[in-house]
């Protein structure tokens, strides 16, 4: 089997069997980075390129290893290194790259639909690294492999996602690849940073961050940009922590195997405590982990084979 | 010389007349108007050519009291000359131009700068609008009797509403002196501004920013109680929510002078048109939900809005063919809205009647100009329609120098065969 599209621009655009083949895949790319030497040939002679138009370290960095490890050259430009500061287009800059013969562009754009623009102009397969508050492809599938890792299953599992809906592109994606996996969706977090029609996705959305977590299987906690209290979508950090942040007072009421994720870079003390975030339900560094393994499957799959 | 329409279906709303008649045209007017005229029945001095209208529908030249045409300061993306080029080509005969070029329409010496370029090289009538504050700014009024007397229309600040209510209110007293209407751009920018897209079910999925309906309600509400308090009328700019036309339905219900008007693309599109981040279909007011829609037909059916208008706003690549966020907000179409509008006939939404008579008579009642009607005496500006002809919509044909239409593929029913301007036939399509 493989990916019917020569890019990734959204979990929407995915069968809910590539996302498994794209898992399964995962699985044995994890391996190698366990390895003494953690490398195999499989895109020697490939040239990925990592273009950033936000700043990012782990997405990146993330990347910037599956390419590496398998064999691929990769490039990185930032936006501050990029043509945009001279007033060239998205389009243009990626006809350039084009121009360059690359094999893979992998791109983070503040706007939505940013990466489309780049796959409907080029023939070179593009992945989506975040774009805007649109989709986060990549963090969704890293997600859910390493739920799966964890509860063996996706299908019928309860998953809590707390925080900014809004602005988060991490929770959209996440959303649509748990629903097509089977998973059952709760939203939480103030109404300000919630969509007025966020329940036309089929997911419920639950005021009370003490209820949507009970009986979930995982939690999501969403990073809160603190830049946003100035726009009067919360009143203070600290009413904030108060009210929609994960403490250990409130992770109570959770299951007792639950498991806590966040995308990072985590804001300690505001949405989630110091104890949680390093405690023993906390599968936050997991992620990145598997972060490396799941972008070296879609790299392999998407030009690789 | 002279021109005798044959055996056209002759429909006028203004006077509620649809039957099958000829009509004679001569020194720029209509001369007669009755069945069975011969050419001999000119003056006897011209020559009479006849036009043969067998199964085509002659109407009113069409009148689009919202249009942006860009010169000065924006020629790459439209002039006066090829906007109303455009503007022939879909029936239209007389373009109310809004105030935003650059510089803005905001003094005597402007208006008389666009009348003259329109005197020069456009093929239709032109009728500006002036600002109502100076630089559009919303701050300083500017000086409306020196625009009256060099020939606005109306007043408007479109794309911007006049944020604060007291400059409106005297905008609208001082307005009232000129007996110019005024035409209000709705937008609450505390509510809208960084908004790309309706907020709604698809803002939700795509993550763009929204723009709540409730950010043109607000000022929909607060124009037309400014309206009532300095009775002034003012005139309601693309409407497209349904709280917007029920605001609009009661207040003209208990008596208040206002008129509304929206665009062929809020009544045809929604937001999932938005899905696929095509930028053809970023525009302010944006493309709302399904309820909006059929709420807008209804406004359309009952009278609450008065008028069709295009809202034609043309951009070039360099502001479309970039990110969604980035991109600028507005659509072409002049040459796309009569077609649009007979698919509301089609549906049985309204009569032809009905919805010719929102592209002639009622903007050229709001806007006191002596247009849009048949009838002896009056101005020979026509527009002659096959109401059944199909055609595909093809923006690299337009006249229009921009090309962001949504609409790009369509197949559409209702083609304007000629369009004439005082007598004059300044379009005619290729057979």
């Amino acid at each position: 089997m493989e990916l019917r599209n020569k890019d990734l621009l959204a979990i929407r655009d995915l069968s809910p069997e590539e996302i498994l083949l794209i898992l399964d895949t995962a699985e044995s790319m994890k391996e190698i980075s366990t390895r003494d030497i953690k490398k195999v040939p499989t895109l020697r002679g490939k040239t990925v390129i990592n273009l950033f138009y936000e700043p990012s370290t782990r997405t990146r960095t993330s990347f910037e290893i599956a390419g590496k490890r398998l064999s691929a050259d990769v490039i990185n430009i930032s936006s501050a290194t990029s043509s945009t500061t001279k007033g060239e287009t998205l389009k243009d800059t990626g006809r350039n790259l084009q121009a360059m013969n690359p094999d893979l562009i992998v791109i983070r754009h503040a706007a939505a639909g940013a990466p489309k623009i780049l796959a409907d102009a080029l023939p070179v397969p593009v992945i989506n690294a975040g774009d805007g508050a649109h989709e986060h492809p990549t963090q969704a599938l890293l997600d859910a492999f390493t739920i799966r890792e964890k509860k063996k299953t996706l299908a019928g599992i309860t998953v809590a996602i707390i925080g900014d809906i809004t602005h988060s592109r991490v929770a959209r994606s996440n959303i649509a690849l748990l629903q097509k996996m089977g998973a059952e969706v709760r939203l939480s977090g103030p109404y300000t940073m919630v969509p007025p029609y966020i329940e036309a996705l089929g997911v419920s959305f639950i005021p009370d961050i003490g209820e949507a977590i009970r009986d979930a299987d995982v939690i999501m906690m969403l990073r809160i940009q603190l830049e946003r209290q100035q726009h009067g979508l919360f009143p203070t950090v600290r009413e904030y922590a108060r009210f929609f942040g994960l403490n250990r007072e409130r992770l109570q009421r959770a299951k007792p195997d639950v498991l806590i994720m966040h995308p990072g870079p985590l804001n300690r003390g505001v949405e989630i405590s110091p104890d949680v975030a390093d405690g023993p339900y906390s599968i936050i560094l997991d992620q990145v982990t598997n972060g490396v393994a799941v972008r070296m499957a879609l790299l392999y799959l998407l030009i690789g084979k | 010389m002279a021109l005798l329409i044959k055996n056209g279906r002759v429909l006028d709303p203004a006077s509620g007349l649809d039957d099958i008649t000829d009509i004679l045209v001569e020194g720029g007017k209509i001369r007669a108007l009755a069945r069975g005229l011969a050419p001999a029945a000119g003056a006897g001095t011209e020559e009479v050519s006849v036009l043969d209208a067998t199964g085509l529908v002659v109407m009113p030249g069409l009148i689009d009291m919202h249009t942006h045409l860009r010169e000065p300061g924006h020629e790459y993306k439209e002039t006066i000359q090829t906007g109303s080029r455009a503007g022939a080509a879909g029936g239209f005969t007389s373009l109310v131009c809004m105030a935003n070029t650059s510089p803005p329409n905001d003094t005597a010496a402007v208006t008389e700068f666009i009348l003259e370029k329109a005197r020069r090289e456009a093929c239709v009538n032109i009728y500006p609008v002036g600002a109502l504050t100076r630089g559009l700014k919303g701050e300083e009024l500017t000086e409306i009797g020196d625009l009256k007397g060099a020939g606005v229309v109306a007043l408007s600040d479109d794309g911007h509403t006049v944020k604060n209510a007291g400059i409106m209110r005297r905008g609208l007293e001082y307005a009232r002196n000129f007996s110019l209407p005024v035409i209000c751009h709705c937008e609450e920018d505390d509510l809208s501004s960084g908004g790309v897209i309706h907020e709604g079910i698809t803002s939700a999925l795509l993550g763009l920013r929204g723009i709540p309906p409730v950010a043109e309600e607000i000022i929909v509400a607060r124009d037309i109680a400014l309206s009532a308090w300095t009775r002034h009328p003012v005139h309601i700019a693309h409407v497209s929510t349904v709280g917007s036309v029920q605001i609009i339905r009661e207040a003209k219900a208990r008596g208040v002078k206002i008129t509304a008007e929206t665009a062929p693309h809020y009544f045809t599109l929604t937001d999932e048109a938005v899905r696929t981040f095509d930028t053809n279909t970023k525009i302010n007011p944006p493309l709302r939900s399904e309820k909006d829609v059929e709420a807008l037909k209804e406004g359309l059916r009952d009278g609450t809005i008065d008028v069709i208008a295009s809202d034609h706003a043309p951009h070039s690549s360099l502001e479309k063919d970039v990110e969604y966020d980035t991109a600028a907000f507005g659509i072409i179409g002049l040459e796309t809205s009569l077609a649009l509008t007979l698919r509301l006939v089609s549906q049985q939404v309204m009569s032809l009647t009905q919805a010719l008579e929102k592209l002639t008579i009622n903007p050229a009642k709001i806007l006191a100009i002596d247009k849009g009607r048949l009838g002896e005496g009056a101005d020979a500006d026509i527009t002659i329609v096959d109401m059944d002809a199909e055609h595909t919509i093809d923006v690299t044909a337009f006249k229009s120098k921009s090309r962001n239409s949504p609409f790009h593929g369509w197949r559409l029913k209702g083609r304007v065969i000629y369009t004439m301007v005082s007598g004059t036939i300044v379009f005619q399509a290729k057979s």
